[in-house]
């Protein structure tokens, strides 16, 4: 069998295993957030938190909430790793500079993940289990609680009531995260990812000798990474290490985790707001950008254009054998076109239009189907921005799921969408202008160019993976990528949320003739070409700059 | 003025406390579950799928890549290159790998990407020399290797730089020239690799591998059989 063959069939195993979990996950998690009941375990924590869970909360607390929480976090986790030096458990390892412990703690809170630390000499078990992989928990809990917060503001009305932030965190991470990573981690386990808490041990050497490992809990973060879309390795080499993705099967098992809730939550929101079919079409636009990039990506790998791997006569730089072309290409287009930036293969390396397609993904907006809950509300803002510019054609005032998109809809979701790409190119063009940042750069050309554009992309997004020739642990690095990850997290939070205020006020209106249907192919269409003329439009002369320029010389 | 102190103070509080109760449940119940599990259920896995020689003796890890060099001559030179020990299949070259320079109290090998882009110069040279090399060094008196049979896998570094396996065609290049260094048979050496090559798990997912180390210790044992 060709390599061409097999990963087709690789893609098609994935997509099978993805539409078997859709809909019991969905519908699983469409209860976990409308149940009025609360599980015993749950009451012990909202007594230690202090919260009444029944409570509603209008848009304003939901998001103070969201807001105190995340604060918290990122002090504790500075202040952990600040603390290392100090702590048993740490290995003997040394605690982190200023700079870098808030780079790490924005980007873990921020469910971003970049990393400018080498986690195998870095980071000793108190921080990994205690501090980064809570935040994997945690925050990709937040994510899911303001997506439902915001279908909620779909689903209600006349009313300003979303729910409350404690219960949805809470209900978020015991009943969907925890369980499904238990039987992940265990499942990697079986392939061959380590888990223990040995220390750095000495082990023997064919040709004599020993080398150094270091043991961890290793399976346990990396199912929680992949599952909450995170994305930060426990080694420096990511999902490409063995000890954390051992063989094809565990490969193809971590993208099936990183994309199973994104995927399924678009059942959520259909069941949510009572109409299956909204939830399809989502799910559609998702699932064509998706396959067409994973397509493409393949295409040009497969192609292997470029000096370099012309001369080696395959893509196979920064790739593993076991995975191969196929294998690396699938996960680095999942991994881009949601917000988790782990990665098996180094995306550095690939050709210059593979490095520009996972470049591509992450300024969609990451939303095929994106980060969990980030994902969806994404994406519902583009559908909202879609709808409005379907009713400009037609001069009729735009409703979606009936609500009708006013002029404080309107500029919310336009908030959103600005915000991301201002953050990118915005720091992109200040690391160009300034005299030193540019000395982190690792390649020459247009790929030097591409390096920085990609850090900020990843961390605007929320991404975390990197072309990672760049040097980012510098002041200026560790400063930037932190603001941005910290503002491209959380402003678009406050306008998602927000505005699912101000549709949960509104009263219904009723579907007439003239309202345009958004559950059918045309709509999914419109949403696709809305998605890619609006990305293209605002990024398409930084990528021209970066891995067009590389891409089309080759 | 005084309410909204109080008021952000009283969220903070329920956020900090909320954040050590989900530390516990996520960050010490979760990983001590899972690691008791899996050291009841699959120990030898989750302790880095460690492997012995013949003799019992440990020699690494299936998963984790090493490489076969011959001894340095000058152990005080840093920078003299290492020396492929040829009578030894080789793996795939690790040109991304770091080493320790945060806590060198450890020697703990950095993994890692060369990260080097497919127009690079250097990386366009790194994989001329490599190839130019695999040829000379595969090229036995009976055996001629022509540079467009090597294949990308010989020439091009790893994801982690620790890749246990190489391409089936990447050992089979080398056969010959294991046979000759160890005064073994072609066929007893070909049968060797046919032996440790792996075909594509359920004939679809991955790519056909040979895992090196476990290559190596079989051979070590043939040669030591005679």
């Amino acid at each position: 069998m060709s390599p061409e063959i097999a990963g087709v069939l690789q893609l098609l195993a994935l997509t099978a295993a993805l539409a078997l979990a859709y809909r019991p996950l969905g519908d699983y998690m469409a209860r976990v957030y409308s149940s009025e009941k609360h599980w015993k375990p749950e009451k012990w924590i909202y007594k230690a938190i202090g919260a009444d869970p029944s409570t509603q909360m209008r848009w304003p607390a939901y998001l103070r909430g969201v807001l105190a929480f995340s604060a918290v976090g990122v002090v504790f986790l500075y202040g952990l790793q600040r603390l290392q030096g100090s702590l048993p458990g740490s290995l003997g390892f040394a605690s982190i500079d200023p700079d870098q412990a808030f780079n790490t703690a924005a980007s873990f809170v921020a469910n971003t993940n970049w990393q400018s630390y080498y986690g195998e000499q870095a980071m000793g078990h108190v921080v990994q289990t205690g501090g980064l992989a809570v935040q994997n928990f945690v925050s990709a809990a937040v994510g899911m609680a303001v997506a439902v917060a915001l279908v909620r503001g779909f689903a209600r009305s006349r009313t300003g009531e979303l729910g409350n932030f404690w219960s949805d965190l809470v209900r978020g991470t015991v009943r969907i995260l925890l369980p499904i990573a238990v039987v992940g981690a265990l499942v990697l386990v079986a392939c061959g990812a380590i888990q223990n808490f040995a220390g750095i041990h000495e082990v023997g050497q064919f040709t004599g000798g020993t080398q150094q490992w270091n043991g961890g809990a290793v399976a346990s973060q990396e199912a929680i990474k992949e599952l909450g879309t995170n994305g930060g390795g426990y080694f420096n080499a990511n999902s490409a290490h063995p000890f954390e993705n051992p063989t094809p099967l565990s490969n193809l098992f971590e993208v099936f985790l990183i994309l199973v809730i994104p995927f399924a939550l678009t059942r959520t929101f259909g069941r949510m707001v009572g109409n299956l079919r909204q939830g399809y079409a989502i799910l559609a636009t998702m699932g064509i950008i998706w396959v067409a990039f994973t397509g493409l990506m393949m295409w040009t790998e497969f192609a292997h254009h470029g000096p370099a791997l012309q001369a080696a006569g395959g893509a196979m730089e920064g790739k593993e054998t076991r995975f191969g072309i196929a294998g690396s290409s699938i996960f680095a287009v999942a991994t881009t076109l949601t917000s988790t930036g782990a990665v098996n293969s180094f995306h550095s390396s690939y050709t210059g239009l593979g490095g520009g397609i996972t470049l591509l993904g992450m300024q969609l907006g990451e939303i095929a189907p994106g980060g969990v809950g980030s994902g969806l509300y994404g994406m519902l803002i583009m559908a909202i921005i879609a709808v409005f510019i379907a009713g400009l054609m037609v001069g009729r005032t735009p409703e979606y799921l009936g609500k009708k998109i006013g002029t404080r809809e309107i500029k919310l979701a336009a908030c959103y969408i600005l915000i991301t790409p201002a953050l990118v190119l915005c720091f992109t063009a200040a690391a160009m202008a300034l005299p030193t940042p540019g000395d982190s750069m690792s390649n020459p050309g247009a790929h030097g160019f591409s390096e920085i554009l990609y850090a900020y992309t990843s961390g605007a997004n929320n991404n975390g993976s990197a072309f990672a020739g760049l040097s980012a642990d510098t002041q200026w690095f560790n400063s930037t990528i932190g603001i941005a990850m910290l503002l491209g997290r959380f402003l678009p939070i406050v306008f998602v949320l927000a505005l699912a205020g101000s549709l949960a006020e509104q009263r219904p209106v009723p579907a007439t003739a003239g309202t345009l249907r958004t559950d059918k192919p045309l709509y999914a269409g419109l949403l696709v070409g809305t998605i890619v003329i609006i990305t293209g439009l605002t990024y398409f002369p930084a990528l021209a700059l970066g891995p067009l320029a590389e891409g089309l010389a080759s | 003025m005084n309410n909204s102190v109080s008021n952000t103070a009283r969220l903070l509080g329920a956020g900090l406390r909320a954040l050590i109760v989900l530390t516990v449940l996520c960050g010490v119940l979760y990983p001590l579950a899972v690691t008791g599990v899996a050291q009841a259920v699959f120990p030898a896995r989750a302790n880095g799928s460690e492997i012995k020689d013949e003799d019992g003796r440990t020699v690494g890890s299936s998963l984790i890549g090493q490489t076969y060099n011959l001894p340095e001559r000058n152990p005080d030179d840093p920078d003299e290159a290492a020396k492929p020990d040829l009578k030894w299949f080789q793996p795939r070259p690790s040109n991304g790998l770091g080493s320790n320079s945060v806590n060198t109290q450890y020697a703990l090998i950095l993994s890692g990407a060369t990260n080097k882009a497919a127009d690079n110069p250097d990386l366009v040279k790194l994989v001329q020399d490599a190839k130019a090399a695999v040829v000379a060094d595969n090229t036995t008196k009976s055996y001629k290797v022509a540079p467009r049979d090597v294949p990308a896998d010989a020439v091009t570094s790893s994801g982690s730089g620790l890749d246990p396996h190489i391409s089936p065609a990447y050992a089979e290049l080398q056969v010959h020239r294991v046979a000759e260094r160890n005064d073994l048979g072609v066929g007893q050496v070909e049968k060797l690799v046919a032996d440790h090559t792996e075909g594509r798990m359920l004939g679809f997912m991955g790519e056909p591998r040979v895992n090196v180390l476990e290559l190596n210790t079989a051979l070590k044992a043939l040669v030591a059989k005679g």
